[in-house]
């Protein structure tokens, strides 16, 4: 696969966005968009694990389990090199900067558990990515993560106090928003084409 | 009523794991365009739900507390990676479909979830029957939202045409988008259903 790197990485913004066309992290994506300011939180935590995983993923499947031929056992190495990373990453954050541990730290066991970022992982390997276009791929459907959930927990502040039916108050409510957000995204398809 | 069907009855209906508790949508929703795909991508599910409940709680006895996500990770893995060898070698055009979708049922909540909240606690036997129900009310949600956008989206349930030739297929129900609006009123009938009952006690 030849994309541009540059288009791949606007294209997983925007157009085929990791939530909203491919349903991926749902869970937190549904439980912490309650409040803007964890979801702010939450969305630079998962870009930033999305992109150190997707690049690290790429270095240990090219050289680690190709050719030892342990394409069976990926499912398991992918999910231990993203716990792995989000431990570190807590004990780095912890030891470095204190303040940022406070507003991240909370956020970063979730991640692991996170499906976009396994799902990254998977499709970059299954699409044959390129190291420069993994970068680019992780850290643009990490970016498109975090817009979505920054834009669904403003719109639920607004929806919250909105006159609805009893019963689709809360996660109804939600997932009406969700789809309208979804459908306003697929606009954007006509620009760039890369699934 | 006997505990094994209290819990099913819990599971399939009361404390239904997508339309109460809203969790596990991420991996399968994707596939929901298929019927045929999300049937086997339903059975895949339920099928690690209730062996890694089961796995989980015949060793929850020698699982150290600290590594116990890591450890439960590990099972669900496990089943997975079984899966995914028997769909490659049974079923080869499913599973090129589902692509990623099979791997990442490791990360839905909904397993994780069951092994935490049950199978930590309880024997093995009643264990397994939980995450097997669990996932069963899952699958039923899943089948139901399919049936919908299949229907709907190309006229046909299995692949097969049940349509009128005069209808227009609605292009909408083929994308993203439908499956959260299905979602949506499926949760709104949930929710207000419960709402009489309890108006009713």
């Amino acid at each position: 696969m030849n994309i541009n790197p540059f288009i791949l990485f606007f294209a997983s913004i925007l157009t085929s966005n990791i939530l909203l066309t491919n349903f991926l992290g749902m869970c937190s994506y549904i439980s912490i968009s309650k409040d803007l300011k964890s979801s702010n939180g939450l969305g630079m935590a998962v870009t930033f694990v999305m992109t150190v995983t997707t690049v690290l993923n790429w270095f240990v499947y090219r050289y680690v389990i190709v050719p030892l031929s342990l394409e069976y056992l990926r499912y398991i190495i992918f999910i231990i090199v993203i716990a792995a990373v989000v431990q570190v990453l807590e004990m780095l954050i912890d030891r470095l900067s204190p303040s940022l541990y406070i507003t991240l730290g909370i956020f970063l066991p979730l991640i692991t558990v996170n499906c976009a970022i396994l799902g990254v992982t998977l499709f970059m390997q299954l699409r044959n990515y390129s190291l420069i276009q993994s970068l680019f791929y992780g850290l643009g459907s990490g970016m498109g993560w975090w817009l979505a959930i920054v834009l669904l927990a403003a719109i639920r502040k607004r929806t919250d106090n909105a006159p609805a039916p009893v019963g689709l108050k809360g996660t109804g409510l939600t997932f009406i928003t969700i789809g309208i957000m979804a459908m306003a995204f697929i606009g954007f398809s006509g620009m760039i084409q890369v699934q | 009523m006997s505990e094994f069907t209290k819990i099913a009855k819990n599971n399939l209906i009361r404390e239904n794991q997508i339309l109460v508790q809203v969790l596990g949508i991420c991996s399968t929703l994707a596939v929901t365009n298929n019927l045929r795909n999300t049937a086997i991508m339903a059975t895949g599910v339920t099928l690690v739900t209730g062996l890694s409940n089961l796995t989980v709680s015949l060793f929850k006895d020698y699982i150290p507390r600290k590594v116990r996500m890591m450890v439960e990770t590990l099972i669900i893995a496990f089943y997975v990676i079984i899966v995914d060898i028997v769909l490659r070698a049974y079923l080869p055009d499913v599973s090129k479909a589902l692509g990623p979708y099979v791997g990442l049922i490791i990360t839905n909540c909904i397993i994780m979830g069951r092994a935490e909240a049950f199978a930590q606690a309880n024997n093995p036997v009643i264990s397994l029957w939980d995450g097997l129900t669990a996932g069963a009310g899952y699958s039923l949600v899943l089948l139901i939202v399919a049936s919908i956008r299949e229907l709907l989206g190309f006229g046909t349930l299995f692949n097969i045409h049940i349509m009128p030739k005069s209808f227009t297929p609605f292009t909408i129900m083929v994308m993203a988008p439908s499956a959260f609006f299905i979602v949506a009123i499926l949760i709104w009938i949930a929710k207000s259903s419960s709402f009489k009952a309890g108006e009713k006690k």
